[in-house]
């Protein structure tokens, strides 16, 4: 008999990925500016650590909150005991309206129907719990959050079949791709039980377009018992044009869709103060669905992971200053741009085009050119050679389900521009010794590559070493 | 041109759909799980919950409301707790003293969670056990209270249609955190007061060899030790036995320690930690603990529950699993500086232990004056009450006919032992530790007023020491403060707070 259980002994939760190896190489050689200057630089951790200034600033004007007080009175029992699971009444308003505000009034957020969870990571995982199980199968559109792999399949046994997007049209979802992940799924006898998309886009960092997403509520509508979650944690990072679209919106505005049609029962959006205002460490996530046995299951399952009463409490102040939190979104965006921008000509500079975006924490970057084949070998040669030779701690696209090799994620809001710039340069004087290379060392790093029996797969395995802050790789 | 309106999504809420149809097609289009009812929230035990929602006591502004005696709620040491955090307010994050943390503290989100953390727990958990165990950092878990941890170390042990043995009485949102998600079943191990709830062999066997004939897949025995509902401590014979019940047949034990600090009276608390020290030839890796902090220190809100296990493979596993309910960092980090205080702690788990002792005491005596008696404790923040004598019959049946008197004549919320799936009729669980000792005197009166004693003794003198105390979560549902406590106005589930 099996002494602990299948979950335990899998590898399921996806940290044996290539992906960790990068992070282990980080945590064994961080860079710091005085330290450690030839460290290796993290850019594979979607984290936004631009506008914390501002957080600090609030708490400065609000000693109140710091406290557990309001109005004078001590909170602290009652916050202690608090751990009812519809959460903070005042907390959940300002959550709601937060929401609102981010879609620019567009769509308005019911309390009623919002459930609060300790981060994304746990709203996705609920959210699975309560749509579907072992047998069934959720369509994601690639390349994906390596993170899903964990979240969506791992405990709750469903699986996940990927829409195959390409570069060729920016990797948007087709309805051919759509049909094709569908009978994929079919062949492995799987129940399609919906989508989910990530949108604003990670990794592309892209929002998504209007006609996709009336794609996509076209397929679940012609099937009635399928799902459509529309995972928006980067909603609040869209810094340009064109602006953010909810799934929630685009419903709203079909004609074919009556008020009520039952439609609203199967759209889910989720949602987190992780990205839009950079405190993965408070885990705050939420699940907002109009679907009433979804809430009420949802909630009974977030006894499993509720929000910290202290952080509601605190977060309920902060969001309920609406002139803070206007003021925030808007310079939030304005540096998320710059910064942005910087990593775009930094790029160029270096010959390194990316996919054009306008929202997230990173950049979906083109390094086609820099392999020395078209294959995910390669991808990982080059990757290995950055993080290790250039030092700098990027994703590989197959980390991420992409289907084609050559494309990497790089982080740019989780440093200081000084870091960003030195990246930068270390990045083009690699692309300028890659490319003045030889055509025999070329081949010898082909021949090399090909010789390693690892490589047959994209994935490595990695030895049963813990890796440190896997889960931020968002 | 008119920008679109602002679409209130709730209004679709409001149209017009057939209900039937609703629920039909939501069995259709939703899981298992969210459609059966194995989270538990729908057994009719939770009249008495609603009872007090409905209708709950407050000393001055509704004092023939129902009183809640069913919440195991550590109220007892919050001046003590304030009194830290106003003499340290680097600990917060959010103060002047301490913002200078902020960034660094809300963007870690690591796994492994805050290394002062680790260490202020084992710290604590040390200390409870009279340092008699030391804890390593590198094995404790988080997970979303106790709750996220026993569903946790769940997933982490046993498959879907997997058993683990559990003794009775026991927690009734067991079935909830051990089985709901995980697909884990639960097998009694009856025990009763015929040896005062003792866990023998001879019981472990029987319903271990019942599980195998039923050709079911037996991955491990939990007990809750201190146990709730009995309020006991299990001697170190007995634990040893348990270990070594468990290591013959090669099955996990799961020992949920989360009472240990609410130990008020001899026998003082042995651990399973401390028992395997003295066990040669022990297989550890069989053995996990579960801890909190929401009985010892009262702070459920926080969510701190922990998972410490002797087993390498279960510590690496479990900590990627704890990322589906880390405890927030701003908590962590104000825990760590609490709980590193040497001085603060070991002050607190004395008076905490006198201030259970004396409640403890208080209520007993005065269930003692009208010949109640309860199963002997020593620990939790209930007693085991014994209302067989005012049973109709010995019949189930007769105990929730009692059980809705007490509720709606008496009014007080108390837990019926057939909840905890006691195998004997006439138990009752009450909880003393939520409430100001001016509740006590009017709960210990209404009682004796039920039993036929009229209720005009003084209590005895008492020294009260907080004086000016009110229900603090009544003031706030009448002063309509917007924080609310955990008995706000919007219909709020027992199961959250039926522990």
């Amino acid at each position: 008999m099996r002494l602990l259980s299948t979950k335990a002994t899998c590898d399921t939760h996806g940290q044996g990925s290539s992906y960790f190896i990068g992070w282990e190489a980080y945590e064994k050689n961080p860079y710091d500016e005085v330290h450690n200057p030839k460290g290796i630089i993290q850019m594979g951790l979607a984290e936004n650590q631009l506008s914390f200034d501002l957080l600090e600033s609030w708490l400065e004007k609000n000693p109140d909150v710091s406290g557990f007080k309001r109005d004078g009175k001590s909170m602290f029992r009652e916050l202690a005991l608090f751990q009812d699971y519809h959460g903070l009444p005042s907390f959940k308003k300002a959550l709601a309206d937060f929401m609102s505000d981010i879609r620019g009034n567009k769509v308005t957020f019911d309390p009623n129907h919002m459930v609060l969870t300790a981060g994304s990571t746990s709203a996705n995982e609920t959210l699975m719990f309560c749509l579907a199980e072992e047998g069934d199968a959720f369509l994601l559109p690639t390349p994906y959050y390596p993170g899903f792999d964990r979240d969506l399949k791992w405990r709750t046994g469903v699986e996940i079949v990927p829409i195959q997007c390409t570069s060729s049209n920016n990797f948007q979802i087709t309805e051919p791709a759509l049909q094709q992940a569908y009978q994929d799924a079919c062949k492995r006898n799987l129940r399609v039980k919906g989508v989910l998309v990530t949108n604003p886009s990670n990794p592309l960092g892209t929002t998504m377009s209007r006609s996709e997403m009336n794609l996509l509520v076209d397929f679940i509508k012609s099937q009635n018992d399928m799902h459509l979650i529309s995972d928006e944690i980067y909603s609040g990072t869209v810094f340009s044009s064109p602006g953010f679209v909810s799934v929630m919106e685009v419903l709203k505005e079909r004609n074919d869709l009556k008020d009520g049609d039952e439609i609203w029962n199967r759209v889910h959006v989720i949602y987190s103060l992780s990205k839009d205002l950079g405190l993965p460490g408070f885990r705050v996530g939420v699940i907002y669905s109009e679907n009433d046995t979804v809430v009420a299951a949802a909630t009974k399952m977030s006894s499993f992971g509720l929000v910290s009463s202290q952080t509601q409490y605190l977060l309920s102040a902060m969001l309920e200053d609406k002139k803070f939190t206007k003021n925030y979104i808007v310079e939030n965006q304005k540096r998320l741009k710059r910064r942005q921008r910087m990593l775009v000509s930094g790029l160029k500079k270096a010959g390194i085009s990316c996919l054009e975006s306008n929202a997230g924490l990173f950049c979906w970057v083109d390094m086609r050119h820099l392999l020395h084949s078209n294959t995910f070998d390669a991808e990982i040669e080059l990757w290995k050679n950055i993080v290790y030779k250039v030092g700098l701690n990027i994703s590989p696209g197959s980390s991420c389900h992409c289907s084609e090799p050559g494309w990497f994620r790089l982080c740019f809001a989780n440093m200081s521009e000084e870091t960003l710039n030195l990246a930068m340069k270390r990045l083009k004087g690699f692309v300028v010794e890659s490319t003045s290379t030889t055509q025999s060392h070329r081949s010898a790093l082909f021949n090399a590559s090909s010789k390693r029996n690892s490589l047959t797969k994209w994935v490595f395995r990695l030895s049963s070493r813990d890796h440190h802050r896997d889960q931020e790789e968002r | 041109m008119c920008a679109p309106e602002a679409t209130n999504l709730s209004m679709h809420k409001q149209l017009p759909f057939c209900t039937l149809k609703k629920q039909s097609l939501n069995m259709e289009i939703l899981s298992k799980i969210a459609t059966n009812d194995k989270h538990g929230e729908n057994s009719p035990y939770f009249d008495g919950w609603k009872a007090y929602e409905r209708n709950p006591f407050h000393l001055t502004k509704n004092p023939q409301g129902v009183i809640q005696m069913g919440l195991a709620e550590n109220q007892l040491c919050f001046d003590l707790i304030e009194e830290w955090i106003r003499n340290n307010p680097k600990a917060s994050i959010c103060t002047p003293e301490g913002v200078h943390q902020f960034r660094d503290i809300a963007n870690f989100q690591d796994y492994h969670g805050l290394q002062d953390f680790r260490n202020g727990m084992a710290n604590f958990m040390s200390k409870v056990r009279g340092g008699r165990v030391r804890f390593d950092p590198d094995r404790i878990l988080m997970s979303g209270g106790a709750t996220g941890a026993n569903e946790l170390i769940m997933f982490c042990l046993a498959d879907p249609g997997d058993a683990f043995m559990v003794p009775t009485p026991y927690y009734p949102a067991f079935v909830r955190d051990l089985c709901w998600r995980t697909g884990v079943q639960l097998i009694p191990v009856h025990c009763d007061s015929s040896n005062n709830f003792k866990i023998t062999l001879p019981a472990l066997e029987e319903a271990y060899q019942k599980a195998k004939e039923e050709k079911i897949n037996v991955k491990g025995l939990i007990i809750t030790n201190p146990s709730n509902p009995l309020g006991t401590t299990l001697d170190k014979d007995t634990l040893k036995s348990l270990v070594s019940f468990t290591n013959q047949k090669n099955i996990h034990l799961v020992c949920d320690e989360i009472y240990a600090a609410t130990v008020f009276n001899t026998p003082s608390y042995v651990s399973v930690s401390e028992v395997i020290q003295e066990m040669e030839n022990c297989r550890k890796e069989l053995i996990h603990v579960i801890c909190s902090l929401s009985k010892d220190m009262g702070f459920p809100g926080f969510r701190v529950g922990i998972v410490y296990s002797f087993n390498d493979t279960v510590v690496n596993c479990g900590r990627k699993m704890s990322s589906f309910g880390l405890v927030s960092s701003q908590t962590q980090h104000m825990l760590a500086s609490m709980l590193l205080d040497e001085n603060f702690v070991t002050k607190f788990l004395e008076e905490s232990s006198r201030r259970l002792a004396e409640r403890h005491d208080k209520f007993v005596k005065g269930l003692e004056e009208v010949n109640i008696t309860r199963f002997p404790s020593n620990a939790g923040l209930f007693c085991w009450m014994n209302l067989k004598g005012l049973l109709e019959e010995q019949s189930f049946e007769s105990e929730l006919k009692l059980w809705r008197v007490i509720i709606h004549e008496v009014k007080i919320n108390v837990s019926p032992g057939s909840s905890f799936n006691c195998s004997e009729p006439g138990w009752f669980r009450v909880c003393f530790a939520n409430m100001d000792d001016e509740t006590v005197d009017v709960a210990l009166k209404r009682i004796r007023a039920f039993v036929g004693k009229e209720g005009t003794k003084k209590p005895l003198g008492f020294k009260r020491w907080r004086p000016n105390l009110r229900l603090s979560f009544s003031s706030s549902k009448f002063d309509h403060e917007t924080v609310l406590s955990p008995h706000s106005p919007i219909p709020t589930s027992p199961l959250v707070r039926a522990t």
